[in-house]
């Protein structure tokens, strides 16, 4: 059984411009010990969707689905209390920016040992030791020293380890990681990295990364979904995505990319990622698809099929190619 | 190929920095000695990680700031301190793009009024027509429409205000492009047009391109030569294949290792760094990089060491030899 099932999530939004979908039916179900990543522009939904999960999300928002299931518990069903019980516990997150997801006015010792307390009810000297561990866990040089220390006395990377430390202080069975590198430099991005796929092979915690930087996917992680204008596009093992992607969205991403250029143009995606107000009946990608055609653009498609990474798509490539397209035109 | 348009030697920018009450005063280094010359159709590509001084270099050279020691020397004539403000024409021939579309356009000022307002100040000559006229030939050569020229910055797309950004530094005729992270904001998908965008702008206009980047495979993608800076110093310089298929640094090749390449089958060995970088207000004596590299010696902690060699430069008192992997054991360590 699936560690985390969601089936059918959507999320809108209500802005003063009406009802704003952020995340449009879209499928998660993650294992025990997985290590997948969730890929995808601005807008797409990515960190909604995980933020749903968490039960994150402001007032404005309103969360659907068929099935959100945790570790056999409905999130959906579940009361208020309970449900926090399990968040932060069970599943936790840590965020972009480590500067600003942490409170200037507490010490970090404070801020980690606060979950030891709420969550595990643990006594002040098994708090104590039980932070030190985890400081020691993620690499923290001198953690009993650090843990009097001030958010503003530590540098991006470390910051980023204290976050860490605190999202792991409950021993949890799902880590959610958003874009947890993006604002830190490459070798530190590098030292983080190691120290999240470790930690995910060491404890056997299910690991989702969220990420845009699709070096970081291809380096890390087993297993990849990609997200476009709310929608999962996409899914499939990360070798198969790099060497077959069956969206053409995902293909033209991955052309995109400078690395994977071969003259001094790059292939580009033309257009640029709906808005709000863009109003698509058909296939959310078809305005900048080079392959689609009336059928894309008035009717939505459906998930081609697990061979397939469950493309959304009415003619999912196979090596490059659209296939079904001759039947139907 | 064509002559140097702009040449630096030796550029520093120091800032003093006042102490409070219970500290001293301090120097912080952001730039410290830096030379290389920028040639009309190529690019130079300046990369480090924060703090390695590589946007300093860019205020530098776009004379927003005046180096503290160094010589700037453009088209042949050399920089002083008070050049710009004797000839405001000097200014037009280097201009700048900035990191953050967002911030880097006015709010009030719709589009065509920020293209013509170079023109509206450097070149009084022009009549109010052609200033128009050529700010909408303008938006079209950035791949804008013309509907754009009455419209404000929120109503664009990161993508096509950095077109606009581009757009206004063009329109002096400046022969310099600065590019501070001109991508680095954007989406993947739009990041390849505006790389696109700045590759057809070269061809067309022979400009030269500093292009300030954290972004490794953008950089290969995109430059001709690299600078490879660390707190303040190059470390690493010359032309590009060079110094990425061949660094000779430590720390370039420890850079190399850390970024990711979207490439799953390839697993490659990663040289982890130990600790972070210190603070420029702290540089640590002898090679700014001896405290993290694998390699460092006596000598590297109290001798600093020179850029030396021809085309391909490096700082380094003990290079790496083409091949030489770097032992698992200390590399390993954290």
């Amino acid at each position: 059984m699936a560690l985390l099932e969601i089936r059918n999530l959507s999320v809108d939004f209500k802005t003063a411009g009406g009802k704003f979908r952020a995340v449009d039916n879209v499928d998660v179900a993650v294992d025990k010990g997985d290590l997948m990543a969730i890929v995808g522009e601005s807008g797409s939904g990515k960190s909604v969707s995980m933020l749903a999960v968490m039960g994150l999300l402001p007032w404005t928002a309103t969360v659907t689905a068929d099935v959100m299931r945790f570790d056999g518990q409905d999130l959906l069903k579940m009361p208020a209390r309970k449900r926090r019980q399990i968040i932060g516990r069970d599943i936790s997150m840590i965020f972009q920016e480590p500067m600003s997801s942490l409170n200037p006015c507490f010490t970090v010792g404070f801020q980690i040992k606060e979950a030891l307390k709420s969550h595990l009810g643990l006594d002040r000297k098994q708090r104590h030791a039980r932070a030190i561990e985890l400081l020691e866990q993620v690499g923290i040089p001198a953690p009993e020293k650090r843990l009097s220390a001030f958010p503003h006395q530590l540098s991006g990377g470390m910051s980023q380890r204290m976050m860490i430390a605190m999202a792991l202080a409950c021993k949890p069975k799902l880590l959610i990681a958003d874009e947890p590198t993006t604002a830190l430099d490459v070798t530190i991005q590098a030292q983080i990295l190691e120290l999240l796929t470790d930690l995910q092979k060491n404890t056997g915690m299910a690991l989702i990364l969220i990420t845009h930087d699709m070096g970081v996917v291809a380096e890390t992680v087993d297993r990849v979904a990609v997200q476009y204008a709310g929608r999962r596009v996409e899914e499939q093992n990360v070798v198969d995505l790099f060497d077959d992607p069956h969206h053409p969205y995902t293909a033209a991403l991955l052309a995109a990319l400078p690395e994977r250029a071969h003259n001094r143009l790059l292939p580009t995606i033309k257009g640029v990622v709906p808005g709000q107000f863009d109003k698509i009946d058909g296939c959310v990608f078809a305005p900048r698809c080079q392959f689609a055609d009336a059928r894309c653009r008035a009717v939505p498609p459906k998930p081609a099929g697990k061979e397939l990474g469950d493309a959304l798509c009415h003619y999912p490539l196979i090596k490059g190619q659209p296939q079904n397209k001759e039947m139907s035109a | 190929m064509s002559q140097p348009i702009l040449k630096a030697e030796g550029l520093k920018r120091h800032y003093e920095l006042k102490g409070g009450m219970f500290s001293s005063d301090a120097t912080v280094r952001a730039l410290d000695g830096a030379s290389f010359e920028l040639t009309p159709g190529r690019t130079l590509a300046v990369v480090g990680e924060s703090g390695c001084g590589k946007s300093t270099l860019a205020r530098v050279v776009t004379m927003i700031e005046p180096p503290t020691e160094g010589t700037l020397t453009i088209e042949g004539r050399k920089i002083e301190p008070d050049s710009v403000a004797k000839d405001p024409d000097l200014r037009a021939k280097v201009q700048i793009v900035f990191q953050d579309p967002y911030g880097s356009l006015n709010p009030r000022q719709t589009i065509g009024k920020t293209l013509m307002e170079p023109l509206k100040i450097n070149r009084p000559d022009v009549s109010a027509k052609e200033r128009e006229q050529r700010a909408r030939d303008m938006l079209q050569m950035v791949g804008l429409r013309p509907e754009h020229f009455e419209r404000y910055p929120h109503m664009f797309s990161g993508g096509q205000r950095q077109r606009v950004a581009v757009a206004r530094a063009l329109m002096l005729d400046p022969k310099i492009l600065v590019l501070d992270e001109p991508v680095s904001a954007l989406d993947l998908s739009i990041q390849s047009q505006i790389l696109n965008l700045l590759v057809e702008l070269q061809d067309r206009l022979d400009l030269a391109y500093l292009f300030v980047s954290h972004d490794l495979s953008v950089v290969r993608h995109f430059c001709d030569d690299l600078l490879v800076m660390y707190l303040g110093k190059p470390v690493e310089q010359g032309p590009k294949d060079e110094v990425f298929d061949a660094p000779r640094h430590p720390y370039t090749k420890a850079l190399l290792s850390a970024t990711p390449q979207a490439d799953p089958r390839r697993k490659r060995q990663r040289i982890k760094l130990q600790g972070e970088l210190p603070s420029p207000m702290n540089v640590p004596p002898g090679c700014p990089f001896n405290p993290r590299c694998w390699k460092a010696t006596e000598e590297c902690r109290t001798v600093v060491p020179q850029l030396e060699g021809g085309d391909h430069r490096f700082a380094c008192f003990h290079p790496l030899e083409p091949g030489e992997v770097p032992e698992p054991k200390t590399a390993e360590a954290v």
